[in-house]
């Protein structure tokens, strides 16, 4: 992506080359080229570009990626903290991501 | 199956706009299923989205002279993206409109073309283990559909590199506006409250003004001016461009006169919650991981809570020392 770039080092993206087939079908669905392939296997060019939306992984039929994905904006996580915690029982809070 | 048009009408534009300011956002969609857009025949090809009516709208207009298949899923009036990373826009569902809207009699092939953005939700080998259809993620945007479509279903670098242009931006902001009023309207009324006890009228129309402007520095301009603000953490992005809103509106609300105590709350609150609303945006850029913004919270929410705090008790001071 040109022009912007978010944290290094948090990604929980995982990829073990082991299980890779090389199908591609990963370097199709990241919108951030996190991957090419190489030769006959799937390679990470650029893992801190991950923004684990887990499309990845989710279309891994070799199941040779892992990725904690899931809703990204604060009020949203705020809100999974506050429910987890049982504090939010009942109350319904506004937000982009219902 | 209903046949579809491939040019927007006035309604349809308005509609749209509605739905940009959170008017009627949640019901704006049009009925899952199987549609012909122009003249398909069973070799045409199947192009998938979701059935929010921005969604559907943004394929069909992109696609004036051609024909082909849509087939709509039924993301409840979600788009692709948010759908797909609630799974609405997924696996299950597209194998049960296959079914239920009969695609392999409409069709000879058996092949299905799929946003980029919904791959989060759809496992393609479970759908072709599934169904006999075989999914190709073609593009980002509705607007590249026709070159794929022409040069042979081939996705180039570009169809499938996101960006997040200056317009991508702004057309988010009027829905946050709209999303975070109630909110702010609490914690304003409160603000207000306070200060018309103590220091009358114009103090609490101040105070309210000052925490209303940063909380829109956070909500619309930190998203606008988004690469151009420091750093790569949002909640710092937010924070400085919350600092010069501070700055600007002590000049221009006659800070001076207000004596230092207040002056000093005003540039420890105001910043946090232009850093807060800014921290937030993440939820609705095209690059920030879920990761990323817990880490930015671990960090900032306690300096955010500890700015107020001590702007709390600057104000306590100003009044009562």
């Amino acid at each position: 992506m040109k022009g912007f770039r978010y944290l290094e080092d948090v990604t929980t993206l995982q990829f073990d080359p082991a299980r890779c087939t090389g199908c591609g079908r990963c370097v199709e669905v990241c919108p951030h080229q996190v991957f090419a392939v190489q030769g006959r296997k799937a390679e990470l060019m650029d893992r801190d570009a991950c923004m684990e939306c887990g499309a990845c992984a989710k279309n891994c039929a070799a199941r040779a990626i892992t990725v904690d994905a899931g809703v990204g904006c604060a009020s949203g996580l705020i809100n999974e903290w506050l429910q987890e915690r049982k504090l939010l029982k009942g109350i319904k809070t506004g937000g982009c991501c219902q | 199956m209903a046949r579809i048009g491939t040019v927007l009408q006035a309604a349809d534009h308005l509609g749209a706009c509605l739905a940009r300011w959170g008017i009627n956002r949640m019901h704006y969609l049009v009925p899952p299923g199987l549609y012909a857009l122009g003249n398909p025949t069973p070799e045409s090809p199947v192009l998938v989205t979701a059935n929010y009516k921005m969604s559907f709208d943004a394929v069909r207009s992109e696609l004036g002279g051609h024909d082909v298949w849509l087939l709509v899923l039924e993301t409840y009036g979600i788009n692709v993206w948010c759908a797909a990373g609630k799974g609405t826009f997924g696996t299950e569902e597209l194998v049960n409109r296959i079914r239920l809207s009969r695609l392999d009699q409409f069709v000879s092939h058996r092949r299905l073309i799929l946003p980029i953005l919904g791959a989060p939700g759809v496992a393609a080998h479970e759908v072709t283990r599934q169904t006999g259809f075989a999914v190709r993620y073609a593009t980002l945007r509705a607007a590249d559909l026709p070159e794929y479509l022409a040069n042979g279903a081939v996705t180039t670098a570009r169809m499938r590199e996101i960006t997040f242009s200056f317009y991508e931006r702004l057309v988010l902001i009027p829905v946050e506006v709209m999303l975070a009023l109630k909110p702010i309207a609490w914690v304003g009324a409160v603000l207000f409250a306070l200060f018309y006890a103590v220091g009358g009228l114009s103090a609490a129309l101040t105070a309210f003004g000052g925490y209303f402007g940063a909380c829109l520095t956070g909500i619309a301009v930190t998203p606008a001016l988004l690469p151009w603000l420091p750093g790569r953490s949002f909640a710092l992005k937010g924070a400085v461009a919350g600092v010069i809103y501070t700055a600007c509106f002590y000049l221009g609300a006659g800070g001076a006169s207000w004596g230092w105590p207040l002056a000093a709350a005003a540039f420890f609150a105001f910043p946090a919650f232009s850093s807060f609303y800014g921290l937030n945006f993440t939820g609705c850029t095209t690059y920030t991981s879920r990761s990323g913004v817990k880490k930015e919270m671990r960090l900032s929410l306690p300096v955010m809570a500890g700015s107020l705090a001590v702007s709390l008790l600057l104000v306590v001071a100003a009044w009562f020392v």
